[in-house]
């Protein structure tokens, strides 16, 4: 099982038939992602990386090349359920509590009534949100809903995880708190991680894999596998190994800005 | 309550403005028996004339009341509340066929907004037809309707049902169109990332997400039917109602008559809109979406 990556680009371009002609928002995208790793998207806007994520989660197709989740095509893996997807936005229902929010991808793929107890309680506990069930999403911060919606992703069983900049919209200090969470989490569930970000410090701290991407048409750059610890305390963003992939990062940030 | 002084205002704004309608477009005929009687009618004899007439131009608040207390709690204390003579009965016949058609439109309403956002092929072809239905006055439709339903021995109540959903169900399927395209891009793609049925999305997304829409809508169209049953009870004026007082009033110029109809109408319909909006209240309260 482990020599055969969960996810598997080959050759990938997305060409979008806008009105002002086509535009190329991937080419020739190339990647493997292992069983387990956390792996970060990184650039500057308009680079693909949350079309290529979507492209994953089989929200988009891809117009020319192959890519293959779990070993099967990104529509069969969508059809089994095979990951939870974390928005920009949290996306809670507003008609429904928290713990009917997560219920909800329960109830649609038919979950008994007992087991959606038994796992909205788990997950509202790994989120650190347990007694919150019954409050609606307006009563909860913005960092709260976030992490209920993350809860909601992580109720079912699928092993991979898909986040768009799912802290983007957090202020830097909860953001922090959320980072150190999400790996906690990593950590426990063993779960395959797609992250899209904008933030070097945020890619480096969280991840094994970092996928710098530049723009215009949205391409791979470089791929900078983590030399850090598994175990990392947040203070590890001053240590010089961290500095010096962010360095990394940053100039293939750079590169990709000057040819294009 | 901070705001019953300004509210009182008003309203005592709007009888002073009813009772100086009344002198003013009353006066004339005071004038002309005076002349007739050749007696000099003194300004004070003119105003206290016009407020006693009984076939007024426009009838002052205080004879409307009267007339409406005489035909409902006087009637009630009686113990002829339903008798013909009574608003309340004709409320009652009135009030049935309103609910009827509210109940008809709202179902329609439902039924074509449901069939237009999942068909593009419907929304195509049934919505310029919704509009169109509705630029077509229901005076002119509403005896043909009448006359076509009766031919095929329906009963008149589900014919003035009938013409109350003819209206009714226009700000529905407007409203329930509207509201069940209101989920975004993003709750739409979040359903399909857990690859939920066409069914699961409409029962547990675009439904609840349409309900603010839906209640809206409902007021207008309970509204609109009320319309539609006095309008249809033009037509049907044997079996009495709101509409049928109206026209037998306007038949005699038994103005007192037309107006206490018109208001005993306006309350119905201001109270029918409180009813939703507190069951909206309710609702909404329950789905934490309270604004």
């Amino acid at each position: 099982m482990s020599e055969q990556p969960v996810i598997k680009a080959d050759n990938l371009s997305l060409t979008f038939e806008t009105n002002d002609g086509p535009v190329q928002a991937l080419k020739d995208i190339n990647l493997e992602i292992g069983k387990g790793e956390f792996v970060s998207f990184i650039g500057p806007s308009g680079c693909g990386k949350t079309t290529f994520l979507r492209v994953m989660a089989d929200l988009e197709t891809p117009t020319a090349g192959s890519i293959t989740v779990n070993g099967v095509s990104a529509r069969e893996a969508r059809m089994a359920r095979a990951y939870g997807y974390v928005f920009q936005a949290a996306g809670l229902y507003p008609w429904r509590t928290i713990g009917g929010n997560i219920r909800l991808p329960l109830e649609i793929m038919g979950y008994s009534k007992a087991d959606q107890t038994e796992r909205v309680k788990q997950v509202l506990e790994l989120v650190e949100l347990d007694g919150f069930d019954r409050k609606f999403p307006w009563q909860l911060s913005g960092g709260m809903q976030q992490r209920a919606s993350i809860a909601r992703a992580l109720a079912f069983d699928a092993d991979i995880l898909l986040m768009d900049e799912p802290f983007g919209a957090l202020d830097e200090i909860v953001r922090d708190h959320l980072n150190e969470q999400l790996l906690a989490l990593w950590t426990r569930t063993q779960k395959t991680i797609g992250f899209v970000t904008h933030s070097i410090p945020e890619a480096v701290y969280l991840s094994t894999k970092i996928v710098v991407m530049s723009p215009r048409p949205g391409r791979i750059a470089d791929v900078i596998e983590s030399t850090l610890p598994k175990e990392r305390p947040l203070s590890i963003r001053d240590s010089p190994a961290f500095i010096e992939i962010a360095n990394r990062v940053r100039d293939g940030l750079r590169e990709g800005h000057g040819d294009g | 309550m901070r705001n019953i002084l300004p509210i009182l205002t008003v309203v005592f704004g709007l009888f002073v403005i009813w009772y100086a309608g009344a002198v003013y477009l009353n006066s004339n005929w005071a004038y002309d028996k005076a002349k007739r009687a050749n007696v000099e009618l003194s300004f004070g004899a003119m105003v206290s004339d016009t407020m006693v007439q009984e076939k007024p131009r426009l009838p002052p608040p205080h004879q409307v009341g009267a007339e409406i207390w005489k035909t409902t709690g006087a009637m009630v204390q009686r113990g002829k509340a339903f008798s013909k003579r009574s608003l309340i009965y004709h409320g009652w016949i009135t009030l049935s066929s309103t609910v009827l058609g509210f109940v008809f439109g709202t179902g329609l309403g439902i039924l074509l907004a449901v069939a237009i956002v999942h068909s593009r092929a419907m929304d195509m072809s049934v919505m310029p037809w919704v509009i169109a239905s509705q630029t077509i006055p229901i005076l002119a439709i509403a005896p043909m309707i009448v006359v076509v339903l009766a031919s095929a021995q329906v009963d008149d109540l589900i014919a003035k049902g009938v013409i109350s959903m003819y209206l009714s169900f226009f700000p529905v399927v407007v409203g329930m169109v509207k509201g069940l395209r209101s989920p975004d891009h993003m709750q739409m793609d979040q359903m399909r990332t857990w690859n939920a049925s066409k069914s699961q999305m409409f029962w547990r997304l675009r439904l609840p997400a349409s309900t603010p829409f839906l209640f809206a809508s409902l007021k207008v169209g309970i509204a609109a039917s009320l319309i539609g049953a006095v309008v249809a009870e033009l037509s049907l004026s044997q079996d009495g109602g709101l509409g049928a007082r109206m026209l037998v009033g306007s038949y005699y110029g038994q103005t007192i008559q037309i107006w206490s109809a018109l208001i005993a109408a306006a309350t119905l319909a201001a109270l029918m809109v409180a009813a939703i909006g507190v069951f909206q209240n309710v609702t909404l309260k329950k789905m934490g979406m309270a604004s």
